[in-house]
């Protein structure tokens, strides 16, 4: 079974939109719901390594995109979720699963204002601590 | 009575590329648990991205690192040329691969030098650093700069290698082998070197994994990963090289890891010497559309990550980096927990950050922030305990 088959039948109906940019770029859509379970599948389950993720603020929501990387193959899977709610946006931590995503779990939460639930750890990574609260650098201004 | 001192290493000094702090909690001898802060440098990069347009982001993000000055602008290429599916000139992938293979062979000396001070070894210090300004000469050449070589653009290079340059390029790369293999003697046949770095600083393989660590720290603890290999770009996949893989995780086989690894860069850049088409250095990009596109580039210290997402103006929306120190660094919180102060200082420095930090040492104790000893101390401390090694090994003290 090819490594994008076997990856569609472990996330299953979790998947709600499969995008094949490039043979080795694919962006899978998931619920934010789902994505500590779909983290727990592509690590523990599939062995792919966390490469990063990166949050950005659309105009429909935060959206967070989790990387995974399929070194065998040099695939890159980029898992992606949509918070809609931007006055408090929240999200499961995945960094309970492996402490590689401590770090990027922090920046987002100061840069983006998202909040990790169950982080162990949510404390300003890259910003002084006395950075005023509410004031999240990469957020858009609202026009 | 357990005396539990906390030391802080770090932030500030002029010659790193990356400041961190590093609070370690000692008992006695023993590190018990360490803290690590970074943002000390945190410049806004990613946000300033997105008021410059696509070329000057090329020239921005080259700014990040000193060091690693070509990889950053690489992966952003990698990913902009990802974004709007376009194929680059092959001369222009070959010139890209020189280069990039230059900036490890000068990386790694760097580190090498560097660590052999750390350990008292200050002739392989003096050695590396005096070798490693033939391949700045070498960037001087090729590029008009000794760092920062501006080379990178979106669908190509900016600068051809003039084929009359060739013949002195070819003379420099080889007069580097004999001194890559001065280094894999005077380091890998050592007995004190190999009784003073093996087994310190040890990262196990889970380790690696569960740290997601990218590059030599990541070969050095058998995990077999290389995006030049694993996901090629440039002219990686029509040249033949090796991924240097060594099992053992401590900083020996690191420093093994990117001695061998000079060896495959100076043979990538023979052969695409050899190899490089005649040919256009640029395809013209001329819009960017919308969507997003990744580029992933296999910097001298791990995979460096950036991530483009465009709008379809002449700006990105989002540019996300990552460079291969966020994920190596972290990973301190395993290897240097359980050694001795007097190994803190390599092993920090062994996944090759910014090495300078460890020079703004103090030894504090806990209860009174009354300072015990300096930077200078633990670099001594570290010195003395390859002293003593030595003087097993028969040396005259």
């Amino acid at each position: 079974m090819s490594i994008l088959a076997q990856v569609k039948s472990k996330l299953d109906d979790k998947v709600i939109d499969w995008q094949e940019h490039s043979p080795r770029r694919i962006y899978i859509t998931v619920r934010p719901k789902d994505i500590k379970e779909v983290a727990r599948l592509m690590f523990k389950n599939l062995g792919f390594r966390f490469v990063i993720a990166s949050g950005t603020d659309t105009p429909a929501g935060i959206e967070i995109l989790y990387h995974f990387s399929y070194d065998k193959g040099g695939i890159l899977f980029s898992v992606r979720v949509l918070i809609e709610d931007k006055k408090n946006p929240q999200i499961d931590s995945i960094a309970t699963l492996f402490p590689a995503a401590e770090w990027i779990e922090r920046e987002m939460w100061e840069l983006l204002g998202i909040n990790f639930v169950g982080h162990p750890n949510l404390t300003h990574l890259l910003l002084i601590d006395d950075w005023p609260q509410g004031e999240f650098p990469l957020r858009h201004k609202e026009r | 009575m357990s005396h539990k001192v906390v030391i802080p290493i770090g932030p500030y000094h002029p010659l790193q590329d990356e400041p961190e702090f590093f609070r370690l909690y000692v008992e006695g001898e023993r590190v018990v648990d360490i803290d690590i802060v970074i943002g000390y440098l945190h410049r806004g990069i990613e946000k300033l991205s997105e008021s410059k347009h696509y070329d000057q982001v090329a020239f921005l993000v080259e700014r990040i690192c000193g060091i690693c000055s070509n990889s950053h602008p690489f992966a952003y290429v990698l990913a902009v040329e990802d974004l709007v599916k376009m194929e680059v000139p092959e001369r222009a992938s070959y010139i890209r691969t020189i280069i990039a293979e230059l900036e490890r062979l000068h990386s790694h000396l760097l580190w090498l030098g560097l660590a052999g001070h750390f350990i008292g070894y200050n002739t392989v210090w003096m050695w590396a650093w005096k070798y490693r300004e033939p391949v700045l000469d070498l960037f001087e050449l090729i590029t008009g700069n000794r760092q920062h070589y501006g080379m990178m653009k979106v669908g190509g290079v900016r600068k051809d290698i003039e084929e009359e340059d060739i013949p002195q390029v070819r003379k420099m790369v080889d007069d580097l082998v004999p001194v890559v293999d001065m280094f894999k003697g005077a380091v890998m046949d050592d007995p004190v070197i190999k009784a003073r770095l093996k087994r310190v600083g040890v990262l196990t393989e889970q380790q690696a994994i569960d740290w997601c660590v990218v590059g030599p720290t990541a070969r050095a603890s058998g995990v077999n990963i290389d995006v030049r290999r694993d996901d090629p770009y440039g002219a990686y996949d029509k040249v033949d090289w090796n991924v240097i893989v060594e099992k053992d995780g401590d900083i020996f086989a690191k420093t093994v890891v990117r001695i061998l690894e000079m060896h495959e860069s100076i043979s990538i850049i023979r052969q695409c010497l050899d190899k490089m088409p005649k040919g256009p250095i640029d395809a013209n990009l001329k819009d960017v559309s919308i969507g997003e596109g990744i580029g992933r580039v296999e910097a001298p210290r791990g995979e460096c990550f950036h991530y483009v997402k465009s709008d379809g103006t002449n700006r990105p929306v989002r540019h996300k980096i990552r460079a291969p120190s966020y994920m190596n660094v972290a990973s301190n919180k395993v290897a240097a927990v359980g050694g001795t102060i007097s190994d803190a200082a390599i092993t920090l420095a062994a996944v090759d950050p910014c090495y300078c930090c460890t020079e703004r040492v103090a030894v504090l104790d806990k209860k009174t922030s009354n300072k015990m000893m300096n930077g200078w101390d633990l670099i001594k401390l570290s010195q003395d305990k390859t002293q003593r090694i030595r003087e097993s090994y028969g040396a005259k003290p």
